[in-house]
């Protein structure tokens, strides 16, 4: 049964894109069929981070007004051979996008797909609307500071009520992902802390990953975090988060302070 | 569509309904019975006001200008002739009221003064917790919600709040001028808390209280929070 997951979030810029294409790498890697979907129209920047922006031919706007199949839009990864990406177009806005549309695009990659994950751009509006609508499962990016986290609730409201599950009386699966932790700044205080974000948003949590440099090189070179450098702290706290939405239970691991032999016997911060 | 083509009509429905009407029985002398019913309206003004009359002539034998002079005095009172009977149709000119026929006598309902309805008082069980940016109106009674109010979203009732939960939005409570309501919850960060009106927002509310089961209640026109424990 293919499952529609949004990486959804209300505010922007805390991890979104660089989540789903992490989890949507690390769950090809579990030789899982996975299509991602770009929902940023006009601001697209899953194609960047998939590192699949100079094959971009048509886009999830050209699928949805028919002028293009789906099979000529889908970009396959050349890493993995079931990972698949469907951009969205740069050129355009989100009016371009129907309900209808962007429906029948869904009801097409369920026939192939395992997991078709459906990147959200940030705030409320259509774009958001129309990528949480079609979902199964979702996953609300949230990082630990209060703006985000009230924006996590609100769109974890808007879960609850403008989906079509929601409409049916069923319910949208959520998970609360932690990202762009800093153990150091929880230590001295200066973050909300995860007791209270899980408080506040009444939600099950799927992960937390650390703010770390990896995941601005991964982007940089165009690669999944959880591709580029599968050791890193961030891609084991990706890998661990996917493995825990794949239905296993892994035991939550806080991200804490790194500090090499040297740093800790010299007393030094960790780099 | 053809432009040309026909506009079908449809046949208009004729269908027959009775109605019950007051109906007037002038007699002689005309004009005391006119200041008759003055004295009516004296006692109850406006009483035929809306009303359907029907004037039954057949205790007189007017002229058709009497008729018209008649029909005029009580447009003067408010009283608005829906038909005359009793009379010789002949003599209504076509503007007017169509002559009756076939009245019977029935018993005249006193209208009884609409009491207000008194609606029960209901509750309103939300059990999710209200996400930020929610809105819950309900001004028909209490509102108890089984978890938090999230901060930005808001709860307006009629009745009591009970938040099983910690309360970080707002809760306006006894928004129909029920100064008696209350706003209960288990952790109190609300950012503004009314009951009928009177307000008080985060700002003022005491550090002391912070984070504690409370309640708000109007004493007076000031807002008491007091611990629930």
């Amino acid at each position: 049964m293919a499952k529609v997951l949004v990486v959804t979030s209300g505010k922007g810029g805390v991890g979104k894109t660089t989540s789903t294409a992490a989890i949507g790498a690390a769950l090809a890697q579990n030789g899982k069929k996975v299509a991602v979907i770009d929902f940023d129209i006009g601001l697209r920047n899953l194609d960047l981070v998939m590192g699949a922006e100079r094959r971009v031919v048509f886009d999830l706007i050209n699928v949805v007004q028919g002028v293009s199949k789906l099979s000529q839009a889908l970009i396959r990864d050349k890493r993995l051979e079931t990972l698949w990406l469907l951009p969205a177009s740069q050129t355009r806005d989100k009016d371009a996008l129907t309900e209808e549309g962007v429906g029948r695009v869904i009801s097409e990659l369920r026939e192939t797909f395992d997991w078709i994950i459906c990147d959200s751009p940030a705030g409320i509006e259509r774009g958001a609307m129309l990528a949480m609508r079609f979902a199964d499962e979702a996953i609300i990016v949230t990082n630990p500071e209060v703006s985000s986290v009230r924006d996590s609730d609100r769109i974890i409201g808007m879960l609850d009520s403008k989906t079509v599950k929601a409409e049916n009386g069923e319910r949208v699966n959520k998970h609360v992902l932690i990202t762009r932790f800093d153990p150091a700044r929880a230590a001295r205080g200066e973050m909300i802390s995860i007791d209270d974000i899980l408080e506040i948003l009444a939600t099950p949590l799927l992960g937390i990953i650390p703010e770390s440099q990896d995941v601005l090189r991964a982007s940089n070179v165009g690669s999944p975090v959880t591709l580029n450098n599968p050791s890193s702290s961030p891609a084991r706290a990706y890998a661990d988060a996917t493995r825990r939405l794949l239905g296993e239970t892994i035991e939550m691991m806080v991200p804490a302070e790194r500090k090499g032999l040297i740093n800790l016997l010299l007393g030094r911060r960790a780099a | 569509m053809d432009a040309n083509a026909e506009p079908t009509r449809q046949l208009v429905r004729l269908r027959g309904r009775s109605y019950v009407a007051f109906v007037f029985s002038p007699v002689v002398p005309v004009i005391e019975w006119l200041a008759d019913i003055d004295a009516t309206l004296a006692r109850s003004p406006g009483f035929f006001v809306g009303k359907p009359v029907a004037l039954d002539l057949s205790a007189l034998d007017l002229s058709t200008s009497a008729i018209a002079h008649l029909i005029v005095s009580l447009e003067k009172k408010n009283i608005r002739v829906l038909g005359i009977e009793g009379v010789e149709p002949g003599l209504l000119t076509p503007t007017m009221p169509p002559p009756l026929s076939g009245g019977r006598v029935c018993a005249i309902r006193e209208a009884e003064p609409e009491k207000p309805e008194v609606k029960p008082l209901t509750s309103l069980l939300l059990d999710q917790p209200v996400r930020s940016g929610q809105s819950i109106v309900f001004p028909e009674g209490d509102v108890t919600v089984l978890g938090s109010v999230g901060s930005g979203a808001e709860i307006v009732a009629g009745g009591s709040i009970h938040v099983y939960g910690t309360l970080r939005g707002r809760a306006m409570a006894g928004v129909n001028g029920n100064s008696a309501a209350r706003i209960y919850c288990q952790k109190i960060e609300a950012e503004l808390l009314a009951i009928d009106g009177y307000y008080q927002t985060a700002e003022e509310l005491d550090a002391a209280l912070r984070e504690r089961p409370a309640q708000a209640w109007l004493e007076g026109s000031i807002m008491r929070i007091t611990p629930l424990n």
